[in-house]
């Protein structure tokens, strides 16, 4: 991908007002199952919470499943530090979503739906229950027997990984499940379960309405479409922007830096911390086409000028990840603790520079063993500022 | 039948003996208690027939259901890294300055509790806080004694 | 019959091929590979938490869990590898920083499993900075029956899987998250305040030093030590068939006689046989059984409470006053055989060897942890003393064995003093679920038939197994006269073993789904051979194995029958008179209290 002098597109389409969420979803219903599974499967649309797993092959394995009962889930548990397009999505386009949650739900036969929003957003309730009221409204007129609730968290991260979500929703905490079985097949209340993330449902609205064709107009070979990226930090333009998939963290920078950035964090406290001298290799989207390194993100951006101290921001990191552990498996349980106490020793003096190695060590250790994502991806900002910003890390 | 007990009643028979319903009564519970008591957990327990450690355990699992005594207003000041760097300490101060208790505290009118919590997800608008379910964002010190005051008259109208 | 489907897998190399559905871990036991476990246990569903099984999967970057990953067709599986050494190193190292690593002054000291894994793994080395002193880690030691020490938790959540799965308790629970999060009761109240059986089986399944039994070792040597004291020990059925475990024998060794020899050389002064006071239990029971019988079939008296449910397991007590207590007049009176044999102890035996009850220690050794707890109940004071002093579990035992430096193998065999102790076969089989009431049919039928039962060899297999619940149907025809209102009855029996399946049966029955007429019910799996005090470790196989040992300890005596036996015709002619007699209901039988539900 060639280096972009000019300011990066900005895209409106998830913001977009459009008011014909029947019209659109009469004419996906009129299509077949196959063909609405081949529109998503064929626009490249990936998982836009962060894990990116194809949002089209996720519908069509669900669909296949024989179980009666199944369940459409919108993640709305939005936790992640630096991130809140989900609740901007919510608050503008909920119909768009909702329009998501009932083609998914046709297509795979599920009869009852949830968006599971965080304790964080309560006050979104009235408006939303709002719009239910609307949607379920045109649910009968469109012949659909598909009822969506809002069930609300109670403020736990670890609740917007699925399992736990399902766990959470089931009344117990919300402690990751062993995988497999995956929710495609084994879900709420173990029935098979589509769990999208909101912008996700919403982008399968776009996709319905104007093709997978024209949303492969946006972004780059696997990394298709566009993003909604939270942008926050030392920047003097804070907020929500919708941006094609694929750009670098070079022009992301020169978009929205206040002149003086250190390094971004791609994708929260769970993602890449990118330092300066990586910016021009670094790209947002996922595995794949992309030259240098991809990165792919739920959208958090959060800009660091230097003035910050990256010590201040690991140790903030990791004082999160260390409450919001679930706290059953060991790795991530124990390993958290040992993160912080560690940067804290060598700050202090009581620990050699060399510790920081045995802690990147152990950092690897959690992502090759903890149960799920929460552990697995503490190693990423970790490793990313200690082996980047070492010296902060000591003097 | 206490106030507590009839609630807790009421809701099972509202939401049914379900697992998946005991989130919602918890939470039902703590926007009126402000927090999960002993009793109340007690009551949940013996109406859903789930295991009272286990209705404590889940209590516990999530911030948002406290199982220690809060104050009518809880104030939950956002501390992640965003808000930690747009001056999140700052609002701190400010509140415990003008509240005369310290994080974690409760005013000895039992009108509010400071706390900390993780990100609010406003990081744009940073720094943020939530009293009780009300967002507020891009604080300074001063906008904190304002809300504090307005949370006050309320209280001293009823 | 539909074929199982065969998945081919290779471990370490090595071609497996397993049923579809089973686990790397089992896939690596049929090839005798060990993979270290902590968070698994067979008896219980499967968790991984631990994460210290994870083993590399050819293909996969991150390592998976071998417990909690079903074997797919072709995978490839290497449990040594140096990213699973280095893996597994950590997380064990991450444990002990969390961990009180005192371990000379642990009572698992030897048997502790993390310990174990440690040991293998050759942690001399601890670089992580050691959590504990930051934790505000409290123990609680106000149970008589259980200790909990946060400090030695590494929260595998196995207690946890136990008290709710097996046991269908939930005194505890996972609390709080992350760095906080605990196995904690109810706010944390002490074991003792809470819905608690005191079963123990969370001690069984607890991999370390957080959840053992409070022991009585020194009070114990204290009491032999002393002069004034004469220190008397009964022996329940089920130490004799798991005591071998804990001093090198295979599991199902019979010790019986080498047991009794021991306890002689420990210098307890009279060594006795809780079988015994089994037997005397069916006397009193089937008795308690038959009235009960007439008052509902004869004189229609709505007074009586059927079922008739056994109260020897004072676990199974504790959790029907708890959770059940309407259904309190439906326990048997009758005090378990530890008690009433402590009540005996200080009245009976002592005037018959002439000691002054007030310098008798009454010692007992249990299976059990929750028989520490209703030692101390207050209503067990029937003698004018506490009827029984100290209860040791089969582990305490051992521990003493050990102490005192005797060779187990090496002991002769010797018997148990008398009186009190002689017990029969009906006696033994106590130990296992399903004894007490096939030793009461081969009593009550008698009894009433004048006719032994009729299974071959008095083997009432319906009731045996280690099945969940058990029922048997048992018609009663040709009856002696007095017993006319029995013809044609058909005696309808239940058994359970372990609270989950107790709690299953008590639903069957409130709900009207099931009817019987006497239910018998063990808190632990298996009944006391499983019990709480048990050696480690357990599963259902070591448990049938223990099993076999009991009825083949009882096939082996010539004396099968409560009543026949001599030392228990002797006691209602010199004592007791007859069963419900008035001394009988003064000392062996007792009452119970309802208990709040939490």
């Amino acid at each position: 991908m060639t280096t972009k002098t000019k300011q990066l597109n900005r895209i409106d389409l998830i913001f977009k007002h459009e008011d014909d969420c029947k019209e659109i979803l009469k004419k996906s219903f009129d299509r077949s199952h196959e063909e609405v599974i081949n529109e998503m499967v064929n626009s490249g649309l990936k998982g836009r919470g962060g894990a990116g797993f194809p949002t089209g092959l996720k519908w069509k394995l669900t669909s296949e499943e024989k179980e009666k009962t199944k369940y459409v889930i919108c993640n709305a548990d939005e936790g992640e530090p630096g991130t809140f397009k989900d609740r901007e999505i919510l608050t503008r386009v909920p119909h768009k979503v909702l329009a998501g949650m009932a083609m998914c739900a046709k297509i795979i036969g599920a009869k009852e739906g949830y968006i599971y929003l965080r304790g964080e957003y309560k006050f979104l309730v009235p408006q939303l229950r709002e719009e239910l009221k609307k949607f379920h409204q045109i649910m009968d007129e469109l012949n659909l027997d598909f009822v969506v609730d809002i069930f609300l968290g109670s403020g736990a991260y670890i609740c917007g990984e699925e399992s736990a979500l399902f766990e959470s929703m089931e009344g117990k905490r919300g402690e990751p499940r062993n995988k497999p079985p995956y929710p495609t097949q084994c879900g709420y209340l173990n029935k098979p379960t589509v769990i999208n993330n909101v912008e996700t449902l919403a982008h399968s609205y776009t996709i319905m309405k104007y093709g997978a064709k024209k949303f492969r107009e946006l972004g780059v070979k696997d990394s298709w479409g566009s993003k909604v990226f939270s942008v926050s930090g030392d920047t003097p333009i804070p907020g929500i922007y919708e941006l094609e998939l694929g750009m670098s963290v070079q022009d992301f920078v020169d978009d929205f830096g206040d002149g003086d950035t250190k390094a971004v964090q791609v994708g929260g406290a769970s993602g890449f911390l990118v330092p300066r001298k990586r910016f021009p290799k670094s790209h947002i989207g996922y595995q794949g086409k992309l030259t240098g390194v991809s990165l792919p993100t739920g959208g958090s951006m959060m800009i660091f000028n230097s003035s910050r101290s990256m010590y201040n921001v690991l140790d903030n990191y990791l004082d999160f990840f260390q409450e919001e552990s679930c706290g059953q498996c060991t790795p991530c349980r124990v390993g958290c603790q040992q993160l912080l106490k560690g940067i804290k020793a060598v700050k202090r003096g009581d620990k050699p520079a060399a510790y920081l190695d045995k802690l990147l060590k152990l950092t690897e250790t959690m992502r090759l063993t903890a149960k799920c994502g929460l552990g697995q991806s503490v190693a990423n900002s970790f490793s990313s500022i200690v082996e980047n910003f070492r010296e902060e890390m000591i003097y | 039948m206490n106030d507590q007990a009839e609630l807790v009643k009421d809701l099972v028979t509202e939401y049914g003996i379900k697992r998946e319903k005991l989130l919602p009564i918890l939470q039902t519970v703590v926007e009126k208690d402000r927090f999960l008591s002993a009793s109340a957990i007690l009551k949940i327990a013996e109406e859903t027939k789930i295991p009272a450690a286990d209705v404590y355990g889940t209590a516990s699992f999530y911030s948002f259901l406290d199982i220690v005594p809060r104050g009518k207003y809880v104030i939950r000041v956002c501390k992640t890294i965003t808000c930690a760097m747009k001056g999140k300490n700052q609002i701190l101060l400010a509140l415990e300055d003008f509240l005369k208790v310290k994080l974690g505290e409760t005013t000895p009118d039992k009108l509010f509790t400071i706390l900390e919590t993780n990100c609010l997800g406003w990081c744009h608008k940073a720094p943020a806080m939530l009293v009780n379910d009300d967002v507020y964002t891009e604080l300074t010190p001063n906008m904190v004694v304002d809300i504090l005051s307005s949370y006050k008259a309320e209280a001293d109208k009823k | 019959m539909k074929m199982t489907n065969m998945i081919n897998l290779s471990i370490n190399g090595i071609a497996v091929s397993v049923e579809e559905g089973k686990t790397i871990l089992e896939a690596a036991k049929k090839l005798h590979i060990h993979i270290p476990t902590l968070c698994y246990h067979k008896d219980l569903c499967v968790a991984g938490n631990c994460r210290v099984c994870v083993v590399e999967q050819a293909g996969v970057d991150r390592l998976v869990a071998s417990c909690a990953t079903p074997v797919n067709e072709g995978m490839e599986i290497n449990t040594n590898s140096l990213k699973v050494r280095n893996c597994r190193k950590h997380i064990i190292e991450l444990l002990l920083a969390e961990h009180n690593e005192e371990c000379t002054k642990c009572y698992r000291n030897g048997h502790c499993e993390l310990q174990t894994i440690a040991a293998d793994l050759q942690i001399t080395n601890q670089d992580f900075i050691d959590l504990v002193p930051d934790k505000q880690y409290s123990v609680d030691s106000y149970s008589p029956s259980i200790e909990k020490d946060d400090s030695k938790c590494i929260r595998c959540q196995r207690c946890v899987r136990t008290c709710a799965e097996i046991q269908s308790v939930g005194a505890i629970a996972v609390a709080h998250k992350g760095a906080d999060m605990k196995i904690s009761t109810f706010f944390n109240y002490s074991l003792n305040e809470v819905v608690c059986t005191n079963c123990g089986q969370c001690i069984v399944h607890c991999p370390t030093g957080a959840l053992v039994e409070k022991s009585y070792v020194e009070q114990v040597w204290d009491a032999i030590a002393d002069p004034e004291k004469h220190v008397v020990v009964q022996t329940a059925p089920a130490v004799r068939v798991g005591l071998g475990e804990e001093l090198g024998f295979e599991p199902g060794t019979r010790v019986t006689s080498r047991m009794v020899s021991a306890l002689r050389r420990l210098g307890f002064d009279s060594v006795l046989d809780t079988d015994f006071t089994a037997d005397l239990t069916i006397m009193e029971e089937g008795t308690e059984l038959l009235t009960r019988l007439k008052g509902a079939l004869l004189d229609d008296n709505p007074e009586v409470s059927l079922p008739m449910a056994t109260s020897c397991s004072p676990g199974w007590v504790k959790y029907i006053e708890h959770k059940y207590p309407q259904y309190l007049p439906n326990l048997s009176t009758c005090k378990s055989p530890q008690q009433m044999f402590g009540a005996l102890a200080k009245t009976y035996y002592a005037k018959n060897i002439d000691v002054d009850p007030a310098n008798i220690v009454s010692v007992s050794i249990m299976p059990c942890t929750a028989k520490k707890y209703e030692a101390n109940r207050p209503e067990m004071k029937d003698s004018g003393y506490k009827d029984v002093d100290f209860v040791l579990t089969t582990r305490e035992l051992a521990v003493m064995i050990k102490q005192a430096g005797i060779e187990f193998e090496q002991l002769n065999e010797e018997n148990f003093d008398s009186i009190m102790g002689i017990g029969s076969g009906a006696g033994i089989i106590f130990g296992a679920t399903g004894g007490v009431m096939e030793a009461a049919l081969r009593t009550a039928y008698e009894i009433v038939t004048g006719r032994e039962v009729p299974f071959e060899n008095l083997e009432i297999k319906p009731v045996r197994g280690l099945a969940g619940v058990k029922e048997a149907v048992v018609p009663i025809v040709d009856v002696l006269p007095e017993w006319s209102f029995l013809e044609g009855v058909e005696l309808k029996c239940a058994i359970t073993n372990g609270l989950e399946n107790a709690h299953q049966l008590m639903e069957a029955i409130d709900r009207g789904d099931r009817f019987y007429h006497f239910i018998e019910i063990m808190a632990c799996p298996g009944g006391c051979l499983g019990g709480g005090g048990q050696p480690f470790p357990v599963d259902d196989e070591i448990r049938q194995k223990r099993m076999d040992a009991i009825y083949s300890e009882d096939l082996s005596l010539a004396l099968r029958k409560s009543h026949e036996n001599p030392e228990i015709v002797q006691i209602y002619k010199d004592f007791l008179e007859k069963p419900l007699s008035h001394k009988s209901h003064k000392l062996l039988h007792t009452s119970y209290v309802k208990r709040q539900p939490y």
